[in-house]
């Protein structure tokens, strides 16, 4: 699915990502964890596209093919899905318009004709309905005034909506209460399947205890510098980074 | 010869032609000896600091625009908002296009300027109303000088017009270049409700330079929805002023859509003769190129208890230059005045410019008045999320922009009016889709 090859990236001439190399296979879940400014957003970013970094070293292969020159939008289209961390607020662009732009642009790219009206309106009934979101939500400006929950379960229902290959969460779980979480990560279960794949960005351990991953990494001054399985997060939980700094001589 | 000097030997020539013995003779002779006095505005007067009419006044133009034109309704059938049921005014090089038109006597005055200046059942009215609320200054005075054609509309007593009035001024280019001086009177009686659509539209690419006046006067309780479209052709300008008077209770809101032209200034006016007036003026300029467009608005806070709202959105590209000046001014005894101005802008390109200056004066002390304006680039983080869920960068940008105006066209309060103009904004931004936001 994705394959990250020595990936160097950096921004206004600042090294951020300094050797990245991560397989994900179709049908699993990585975690990716680590301290602040270790480089975790970064990853994600350069993953989905963002222009503001740029990529020195390495490469980024989804599906076999190097998608570093794509632009985010072509990502998107090729399967490619990021939760923000901060979902940017767009006044005056209702959550249901800007979904229904994103789906038939992609389609558009895919030589597809629009969803007709119908079929786009039973799709978010029932997106909306999975992740417990009110219908008069659907009609408000993206993001604007949403509370820290609110937005990122507006990201989850925009994953449900555009059904990606890859998906990327970054700091899903910040801002969420539990039962959000609860219902996030539910949301999150139910899009999986053995197609695609998911990576979450986190922090805390928390998080995995609902989307639990194959794989969890820690990422450390922009590289990952320990791999293993869930119990890796529970360690880390319980220890902190430190040990691992110490263990890589960071 | 120069164009002041060729219009001022015109005007006898003009006047003869209309009739020297109508009652607004002597408001014509003032007019034009103010106008040979102080000519055209230059950027020497602080109101037009920005605008230079250089570039606009050196064609020659002819003052007198043949009246034979073979227009039929197919060549200009994609101006209309045609879609709308509506009153129609319709003039071409300046006169009237009776085949065009749909006017009525029937419970309303939807007619024509010429009949209204000179039969006499309207001497009353036009005594009443003509010029006095329109600006003294040279460039209004050249319009009232050479006023002959334009709307009439007078709306009586409690009258809500069943369907809104459009009036669409089109130059053929059948001359080299042409000049046109269109004046419209209209005045909405007590607790009557109107609609108005106006447009100027040029077909072919020679310069035409249009100076338009228009006066209104919103009675008692008044209701007075104007929308000015201006999306002209590269080498149409516009010099276009309002004059609002409002009495009590009345609610009058203009809306220009400035979306193309060479070179385009809005003047408008309203002054609030009475209480609890509400005053609204929204605009939406999007240019490119090296058009430009000046907004220039006065809105005189002369009683107590009066609101006014102001919300005016660019979009600059190219090497465009806007200006935004907006002067408010509360008067002494107009205590409990409630004034708000914003005036929001984005600059796509580096060679774009805006000038904007909120100009407030206020003489009275238990007011509120706000203003703000910002000037600023498309959101690039804003961009990235568009385009991460699948949005590609020219449908990212329309939608942002889009957005942005949204203030502004959400409350033009005609649909098929708002679809219209939501079109023209989507093929000026190269996209196809449209947002219903």
């Amino acid at each position: 699915m994705l394959k990250i090859n020595n990936l160097h990236a950096s921004i206004e001439d600042k090294a951020i990502l300094k050797g990245i190399n991560l397989e994900v296979k179709p049908g699993e879940v990585h975690a990716i964890m680590g301290p602040n400014g270790s480089g975790k957003s970064t990853l994600a970013s350069v993953v989905a596209g963002k222009e503001e970094y740029e990529v020195t070293e390495g490469s980024i292969l989804l599906e076999g093919e190097d998608i570093e020159e794509l632009g985010a939008e072509e990502r998107a289209h090729k399967g490619v899905f990021l939760s923000f961390q901060y979902p940017v607020e767009i006044p005056g662009v209702s959550v249901t318009n800007f979904m229904k732009t994103a789906i038939n642009e992609t389609r558009k790219a895919k030589g597809l004709e629009d969803m007709p009206a119908k079929d786009m309106l039973k799709m978010i009934r029932e997106k909306s309905e999975m992740l417990e979101i009110d219908r008069k939500f659907l009609s408000r400006s993206l993001n604007e005034g949403f509370s820290g929950g609110e937005k990122k379960r507006n990201e989850i229902f925009q994953m449900a909506m555009l059904e990606p290959k890859l998906a990327i969460l970054d700091e899903t779980d910040s801002g969420l209460d539990i039962d959000a979480l609860r219902i996030v990560s539910d949301g999150v279960n139910k899009l999986k399947s053995k197609d695609n794949a998911v990576i979450v960005i986190t922090h805390y351990q928390r998080l995995l205890d609902y989307i639990v991953p194959d794989y969890v990494h820690v990422l450390l001054n922009g590289k990952i510098v320990k791999s293993g399985t869930k119990e890796l997060a529970h360690e880390l939980e319980a220890k902190g980074y430190d040990w691992i700094k110490e263990e890589v001589g960071a | 010869m120069e164009l002041k000097e060729k219009l001022v030997s015109s005007f006898m020539a003009f006047e003869d032609t209309v009739d020297v013995n109508s009652t607004i003779h002597d408001i014509r002779t003032e007019a034009i000896k103010t106008f040979e006095a102080e000519g055209f505005p230059s950027k020497r007067l602080e109101d037009w600091k920005y605008t230079s009419l250089n570039s606009v006044l050196k064609h020659d133009y002819s003052v007198f625009p043949k009246s034979e034109n073979d227009i039929e309704f197919k060549d200009i059938k994609p101006y209309f908002s045609h879609d709308i049921d509506a009153y129609k005014i319709i003039f071409i090089d300046g006169k009237y296009a009776s085949h065009l038109s749909q006017t009525t006597h029937d419970g309303l005055d939807v007619c024509l300027m010429s009949a209204a200046l000179t039969k006499p059942k309207y001497k009353v009215i036009i005594d009443n109303y003509f010029n006095k609320i329109a600006s003294k200054n040279g460039i209004s005075s050249l319009n009232t000088a050479f006023s002959y054609e334009g709307a009439y509309i007078n709306i009586p007593k409690n009258k809500v017009v069943d369907k809104p009035i459009q009036i669409i001024h089109f130059s053929t280019g059948n001359e080299a270049a042409v000049m046109l001086q269109p004046r419209n009177l209209i005045i909405v009686n007590e607790n009557a409700h109107v609609q108005i659509i106006e447009r100027h539209q040029s077909l072919t690419d020679n310069p035409v330079l249009t100076n338009s006046v228009t006066e209104i006067f919103a009675n008692k309780r008044a209701i007075v929805d104007y929308y000015k479209i201006q999306n002209d052709r590269q080498n149409a300008s516009l010099i276009d002023s309002t004059f609002i008077n409002q009495k009590q209770e009345s609610l009058a809101k203009v809306h220009t859509f400035a979306l193309g032209g060479k070179l385009v200034r809005n003047n408008l006016e309203f002054y609030q003769n009475g209480e609890r007036i509400d005053s609204t003026m929204k605009g939406i300029t999007i240019i490119g190129d090296k058009q430009h467009v000046d907004h220039n608005t006065l809105v005189h806070h002369i009683e107590p208890n009066c609101e006014s709202h102001q919300d005016y959105k660019g979009i600059f590209d190219d090497k465009a230059t806007g200006v935004f000046n907006g002067k408010v001014v509360v008067e002494k005894l107009a205590q409990k005045t409630n004034a708000f101005q914003a005036n929001n802008n984005i600059l796509l390109s580096d060679k774009a410019s805006i000038n904007t200056k909120p100009q407030l004066e206020i003489f009275a002390d238990d007011v509120k008045c706000s203003h703000g304006c910002t000037i600023g680039q498309l959101d690039e983080s804003a961009m990235f999320y568009l385009r991460s869920r699948g949005i590609p960068e020219k449908e990212a940008k329309a939608l942002l922009m889009f957005a942005f105006s949204n203030t502004v066209l959400d409350s033009v309060k005609i649909p098929e009016l708002k679809d219209r103009i939501t079109k023209i904004i989507a093929e000026k931004l190269g996209v196809s889709i449209g947002f219903d936001l």
